[in-house]
């Protein structure tokens, strides 16, 4: 479909040390078929990696994925380290293994919404199409 | 007047095409995809000769009296924050009937960083339990027997350091090396295929993965030196048939890694083990334990030349699969979980590993451990499925689909033998590919509601309990921190700087690094440490991310 205006543009990124890519792949792959331009950084990104490949290839959103249980540390700092660069415009999800409470408290953190195992892919689509109408690719 | 009897299987099968079959669009066939006929007979298995359990190829199990002889080892795989705790974990265990231990360790420990690096920030004692010096093995493993059990180690890319810990804390116990039974996971190649957690690049990983088979020849002789995994590539998102192939591939490409060393394959082929995922496609699981018997047995006898039978045994541990959990309906996944088991068990597992109902929430509480565990028990004394041996054998369609799987499998050993093999297939990315695509596929189905998950895509509630989970104090972190800091400050300062001096100097030359290793454990040198005097000689290996 041509698009009237430029697509959102996602950073997707593996945070922590765990290797555990099935989920990040998977999603990607959905995002990148409904039209968004993904830009996937592969393993073992830092919060400060994060940050930089969003601001430098202009993303306005930014996926994280993690199955380590390190979220509550590492989901926090990649919205403090987009504060500290003055980009707080940048939508940050995330996904993996994490628990009803951990799920508030992030949001409380400035994360916009976590995805759980078990989430349809379109469901995470739908939030996306909520969250940008006017660039919707469809 | 005289009628002439009617095949029965004509009859049935105009029966059939009259009959109309269940319309609602749901795949009938297996979660890998091979098509399944409604029906198996005599016809799906032309001439074939009679197998025994104990016999080669081994389709019917590697010991002539099954579990009549000895049931499967029940081995819980466990670790979590830090080593007191899982010592305490390990000794409820022990006292609840569990026959062997199995240790997971947190992510920095598997990425060999202690816990006071940087990036080791938040992940400590998360997935597992955090070790950084032979101070912690000594924790974990207090007051536990070493010589009378047997202990599963997983760790792949540091798996040399560890095991050379768990040798030095026997030293003090007393136990000979000679005496030590257990695992080392030690796979790297599916690390590189699927679980990511490789730090070296391919050559030095494999040259270590050499190094511990030799010493452990020699030295260990009752340890499992690898424990060659389709588990990971299997939750990864790969089929069973992947997981079949991809595993056996990797298991022969340690083979000819060691032939290279010069070892002879009947030293060190009866050491190799396997690890599968039990997945919740009941038959074709089984099916694919039961192939993975015969293709190794052959391989191993008329490719690779062993001679003695052992060499020709594939044993393996199973774990049920944690990627067939649903965080809705938790108690489900008990369920789930005793079926996975099942199939593990009529496929002849050597031990298995049942997942609590909570771990795809967090890690395991003492109740759900407990009820994983209970399920084992269940299989083991109140089924009576343990009785006959391979009670499936003859079945028209577990061999038929043992047949199917034996045939794809070796399909993809001729692609991997066309891409140049194991590590080129890798570096390539063959295998993460063909993992990401299946991977896919099957998420599309299960959108598409060709496949169901009770409770994910079908069966659902709308006010879902809430199930008690375990926490991790986030204290723990800066306490273990303050301990590696500690072992540091205390050490002989010059011991451990020469031992890890020497471990750097036989790097970069060819000698077999153990003894190096375990010097520098002994002398208190932290597993960080020991891995960064590897990587200033072996260097570190980054993927091409594919999506």
């Amino acid at each position: 479909m041509p698009t009237a205006t430029k697509p959102v543009r996602i950073v997707v990124a593996k945070v922590g040390l765990d290797g555990h890519d099935r989920g990040v792949k998977v999603v990607a792959r959905a995002l990148r078929d409904a039209g968004y331009e993904v830009i996937y950084t592969g393993l073992r990104q830092t919060p400060e990696m994060v940050v930089d490949a969003a601001l430098q290839e202009d993303a306005q959103v930014i996926g994280l994925s993690i199955h380590s249980g390190a979220h509550m540390t590492l989901f926090p700092a990649v919205v403090d380290e987009l504060k500290k660069r003055d980009a707080t415009d940048i939508v940050v999800f995330g996904g993996g293994i994490i628990p009803d409470d951990d799920i508030t408290a992030l949001k409380k953190r400035g994360v916009a919404e976590i995805f759980t195992p078990g989430t349809p892919l379109q469901d995470i689509v739908d939030w996306l199409r909520r969250r940008f109408p006017e660039k919707s690719s469809s | 007047m005289k009628v002439r009897a009617r095949d029965p299987k004509e009859v049935w099968e105009q029966e059939l095409g009259s009959s109309s079959l269940r319309d609602d669009g749901i795949e009938t066939s297996t979660i890998s995809g091979i098509p399944l006929k409604p029906l198996y007979t005599k016809d799906d298995l032309p001439g074939r000769a009679p197998e025994f359990p104990g016999q080669f190829p081994y389709t019917r199990g590697i010991h002539p009296s099954g579990y009549r002889g000895r049931l499967w080892t029940m081995r819980q795989f466990s670790g979590y924050a830090t080593a007191a705790e899982t010592n305490r974990r390990y000794k409820y265990l022990l006292a609840n009937g569990q026959t062997g231990l199995s240790v997971a360790f947190d992510m920095p420990t598997l990425m060999g960083q202690d816990s006071d690096a940087p990036t080791s920030r938040g992940e400590v004692g998360h997935c597992g339990v955090a070790i950084d010096s032979l101070a912690d093995m000594e924790t974990l493993l207090e007051g536990i027997p070493l010589g009378e059990i047997t202990t599963s180690m997983t760790i792949n890319s540091p798996a040399a350091i560890l095991l050379c810990m768990y040798i030095a804390v026997a030293e003090k116990q007393g136990v000979p090396a000679s005496k030590l039974g257990g695992t080392l996971q030690n796979d790297i190649l599916k690390e590189f295929i699927a679980q990511k957690e490789f730090i070296f690049p391919p050559a030095p990983s494999m040259r270590l993965v050499v190094d511990s088979i030799e010493y452990c020849a020699k030295e260990v002789p009752k340890w499992n030196t690898i424990s060659i995994s389709g588990y990971h590539i299997r939750e990864a998102g790969s089929t069973a048939v992947q997981e079949l192939a991809f595993t056996l591939a990797d298991g022969m490409a340690y083979v000819d890694a060691c032939l290279e060393r010069g070892m002879h394959i009947d030293d060190f082929a009866s050491r190799l083990s396997f690890f599968f995922d039990a997945h919740i496609d009941f038959f074709e699981e089984i099916a694919k334990f039961r192939a993975a018997r015969r293709i190794w047995a052959r391989w191993m006898r008329d490719r690779y030349g062993a001679q003695q039978e052992r060499s020709w045994k594939l044993r393996f541990h199973s774990q049920t699969a944690g990627v067939s959990l649903t965080a809705q309906q938790p108690e489900l996944n008990i369920a789930r979980t005793a079926v996975e088991a099942l199939a593990a068990v009529l496929g002849g597992t050597q031990s298995l590993h049942t997942n609590a109902m909570d771990e795809v929430l967090a890690l395991p509480t003492d109740r759900a451990a407990r009820i994983a565990l209970r399920t084992q028990q269940l299989l083991a004394y109140e089924t009576g499925v343990a009785n006959t041996i391979d009670p499936l054998g003859g079945s028209y369609f577990v061999e038929a689909l043992t047949d199917e799987m034996e045939r794809q499998a070796e399909a993809y050993f001729k692609r991997i033998d066309e891409i140049g093999g194991v590590i080129p297939a890798i570096e390539s990315g063959f295998f993460q590919k063909e993992i990401a695509d299946a991977a896919f596929r099957y998420q599309q189905e299960l959108e598409q509601k060709r496949r169901i998950m009770v409770g994910i895509n079908d069966f659902t509630v709308d006010d879902e309990e809430e199930i008690e989970i375990l926490r991790i104090d986030s204290r723990l972190e800066s306490e273990q921190a303050a301990r590696v800091r500690e072992v540091r400050a205390r050490r002989d300062q010059a011991k451990a700087s020469n031992a890890l001096h020497r471990l750097r100097k036989a790097a970069a030359g060819t000698d077999n690094l153990m003894p190096y290793i375990l010097d520098a454990v002994r002398a208190y040198a932290t597993e960080g440490e020991i891995m960064q005097a590897l990587i200033e000689v072996f260097g570190t290996y980054t993927e091409t991310a594919v999506v």
